[in-house]
């Protein structure tokens, strides 16, 4: 079955009255031996990045290869929100971009990504927490970004069911809103990249993994997989949770520590919660599908783990967490859960850019906002990859920061907690 | 959740202990510059295999820990004490 042509209105109904299946969204093509560029990791980032090379870039030869199925990492099992009121200028700038492109993205691409802008809430429930918010609000009205300071009876308005009395156990003292922020549907983000790049003759190879990455005299020459050798001057390292696995292949040690990720999806109900709903206090963050169920996210495992399994603590933690903040959720049933892996590094901010091995990138460090992130990062990654000079978007993300002692603190600005 | 068999207490369950880094082959003993301390403070090993590792048993006898733990799978084997107190805290 060929891949399927522009989607259209016209072209549903013209479809749907042939009764015939729909051809796969992206092509199957064979294993090259030899590509101009090699991308690791087909998730949102790997994706990006090949479409942005492809389609704007005008490098064609590019492979994305993803040792299981695209978007069985990461990209697929967050909980699918997009935000840019981040905590320090080049954050926000950099998400500020994504969010961006994410509001174009069903357009750009030709695919419904799904992208709804609910709002995010975000409630402080101590002084430090309410001085960091304000800080955020602060930075980011500077920066162009919507975001304002709320008190307990704005967040109860946004939220009904919210409680917010005065004896609770953490009393809400107030929120920070963000208006653009929303969800969307990752699969689609995913799908709808590798569609678009196969178009412009990106090969997606799934079900193939590296094995090693091969260098001469300090630069990088290809990898080999499962499936034979690739000859490649560029290769990416796009692999999110193992991106110090891959980054080892080519002898080279990351600032990460893996870290496991939970989250959590309820039988659905009625409506009841427009806004994604988070707490830097609980480290909780809720927010409710089109569909009804519940999507309840927590803090990061508090030790390094590439397990992917889901815990009963974790339920236990956040079911607690949730209903401090709604208690009238106390009957809604858990439906399923389930564990994703996180690089992070020390300053909760990405490595995006070259390294000490011409020809060999890195587009890691992603923590637990890797989905939100994927547009503005293939797009800047492209860039630099087909220009040799780093847009000044990423220049402050580069590895060398660790060594040369300038971190972009972005702990303060996530609701899990690192 | 997992079980660790702390060589005082006997097992208990890992939330009563804290992770405090990788037992590394990088030493800081102070004659390195200040590129080479950063790189020494934030690189990690980060495998997804066994590790070794040291724990603070934190909620329990308060014992420094050395242990090696398979990052996949989370077992835990061969928990021994600590000998020296580490000057080096990460």
């Amino acid at each position: 079955v060929r891949p399927s042509p522009r989607y259209s209105a016209i072209g549903l109904v013209r479809h749907g009255l042939r009764k015939r299946p729909w051809g796969r969204a992206w092509r199957k093509d064979e294993l090259q031996p030899r590509y101009d560029v090699v991308v690791i990791g087909g998730g949102v980032h790997g994706l990006s990045t090949a479409y942005h090379l492809a389609a704007q870039q005008g490098i064609r030869s590019v492979a994305v290869l993803e040792r299981a199925y695209i978007g069985s990492g990461g990209s697929g099992r967050n909980t699918a929100i997009v935000r840019a009121n981040y905590l320090t200028p080049e954050g926000i700038a950099f998400y500020h971009r994504s969010l961006e492109l994410y509001q174009e993205l069903a357009d750009t691409l030709n695919f419904n990504i799904m992208y709804e802008p609910r709002g995010h809430l975000t409630l402080g429930h101590d002084d430090s927490a309410m001085r960091t918010l304000r800080w955020r609000a602060e930075v980011n009205q500077v920066m162009g970004v919507e975001s304002e300071l709320l008190d307990a009876d704005g967040c109860r308005r946004l939220v009904p069911p919210l409680d917010i009395s005065k004896d609770a156990r953490h009393p809400v003292m107030g929120g920070l809103w963000h208006g653009p922020g929303g969800i969307i549907r990752h699969d689609a983000v995913v799908w709808g990249y590798a569609r678009a790049a196969s178009a412009n003759g990106v090969h997606v190879h799934e079900a193939t993994r590296v094995t090693a990455i091969r260098q001469e005299i300090g630069r990088v020459v290809g990898v080999d997989t499962e499936r034979g050798p690739i000859e490649a001057p560029i290769v990416i390292d796009c692999a999110a949770g193992w991106a110090g696995e891959v980054a080892a292949m080519a002898g080279l040690r990351l600032p990460i520590s893996t870290v496991t990720l939970e989250a959590a999806v309820s039988e659905p109900v009625r409506p009841f919660l427009s806004p994604i709903l988070a707490s830097s206090n609980l480290h909780i963050y809720i927010s409710q599908t089109t569909r009804g169920e519940v999507v309840i996210g927590g803090p990061v495992s508090t030790f390094p783990s590439y397990s992917m399994r889901g815990s009963l603590g974790f339920l236990e933690g956040v079911a607690t967490s949730v209903l401090e903040l709604i208690p009238s959720l106390v009957h809604l049933r858990v439906l399923r859960q389930w564990a994703g892996i996180c690089d992070m590094t020390p300053d909760a901010a990405p490595i995006i850019g070259a390294t000490p091995l011409a020809g060999f990138f890195l587009d890691v460090g992603w923590g637990s906002y890797g989905m939100k992130a994927g547009p503005a990062a293939g797009e800047s990654l492209a860039r630099l990859v087909a220009t040799g000079s780093t847009p000044e978007l990423i220049a402050p993300f580069g590895l060398e920061r660790f060594e040369e002692g300038r971190l972009v603190n972005e702990r303060g600005a996530s609701a899990v907690g690192h | 959740m997992i079980p660790i068999d702390c060589p005082v207490c006997g097992v208990r369950e890992s939330a009563e202990f804290q992770y405090w880094g990788e037992v590394g082959e990088v030493s800081t003993d102070g004659s390195a510059d200040v590129r080479e301390a950063r790189r020494a403070h934030y690189l990690q090993v980060n495998r997804s295999g066994w590790m070794l590792e040291r724990w603070l048993h934190a909620a329990g006898c308060g014992r420094f820990i050395v242990l090696e733990r398979h990052r996949t799978s989370n077992r835990v084997r061969d928990v021994r004490p600590e000998r020296a107190p580490s000057s080096a805290a990460r």
